[in-house]
């Protein structure tokens, strides 16, 4: 029973991401959105949260991560950057999506 | 506080697409420094993200705004203040932010830096010099 996780706040604001950390599964994917993207950025404090969560997949929008000018090696190890169809593949991939706001 | 002219002081502390603070507060810093009053703008916390230099805009379909930032240094805002400390929590350096320039008529308008790195402690008392506090 895999699970998609969706954050779409950024982790420095709000306790979303923190949160859905907290509550993951072996075998989920976490996608970061919108303001949820901000995590992956190498040496940041939320991306040292992040590669401390084991058998998790991480992803992130890859639209969101180009407007906020985030991109090559400005993104953390482990993550991988997907597109809408992307999106759409891990929706159908996972039995449920959960949003965390 | 001096007659007339007063200090204005922006605090950015939203990331610039996930709202519209970002936006919003440009609008009004643009027609403050219309009216010629002494502005300073500081960016702490997720502020801090608005400058991160290289937005691509497109696949979201909304607004790039970056170019307005640029164009602070023509309205004569001069002075932006980010904070140390918050770039370094989120992993960015001051190399990561735009360029922002303005020409300094008093030193025959040789271009010059506008963004200032400065730390927690010096927000504080810039701040607190300020006379008025609008905050985003």
């Amino acid at each position: 029973m895999a699970m998609l996780h969706t954050v779409n706040k950024s982790p420095y604001e709000k306790s979303a991401l923190e949160s859905c950390l907290n509550h993951v599964s072996e075998g989920d994917t976490v996608l970061l959105i919108e303001d949820g993207v901000y995590a992956v950025v190498k040496g940041g404090r939320a991306a040292n949260a992040l590669a401390s969560v084991k058998g998790v997949k991480i992803a992130a929008l890859e639209a969101d991560l180009k407007a906020r000018g985030i991109g090559g090696d400005k993104i953390t190890e482990g993550v991988e950057v997907v597109d809408y169809g992307g999106f759409v593949d891990l929706v159908e991939a996972n039995d449920k999506t959960e949003a965390w706001l | 506080m001096s007659e007339g002219v007063k200090k204005f002081l922006y605090v950015n502390r939203k990331a610039p697409h996930g709202t519209i603070y970002a936006l919003e507060a440009l609008e009004v810093v643009l027609i403050g420094a219309a009216f010629e009053q002494d502005v300073e703008l500081a960016f702490l916390d997720d502020g801090v993200f608005q400058l991160v230099k290289g937005w691509d805009t497109k696949d979201l379909g909304s607004k790039n705004f970056a170019p307005t930032y640029m164009a602070l240094g023509d309205f004569e805002v001069t002075k932006v203040f980010v904070e140390k400390e918050s770039l370094d929590e989120r992993g960015l350096t001051a190399d990561d932010l735009m360029e922002l320039m303005y020409e300094d008529e008093d030193d025959d308008w040789a271009e010059k830096p506008s963004i200032r790195i400065v730390s927690r402690e010096e927000m504080a008392r810039i701040m607190a010099a300020n006379d008025v506090i609008l905050s985003f």
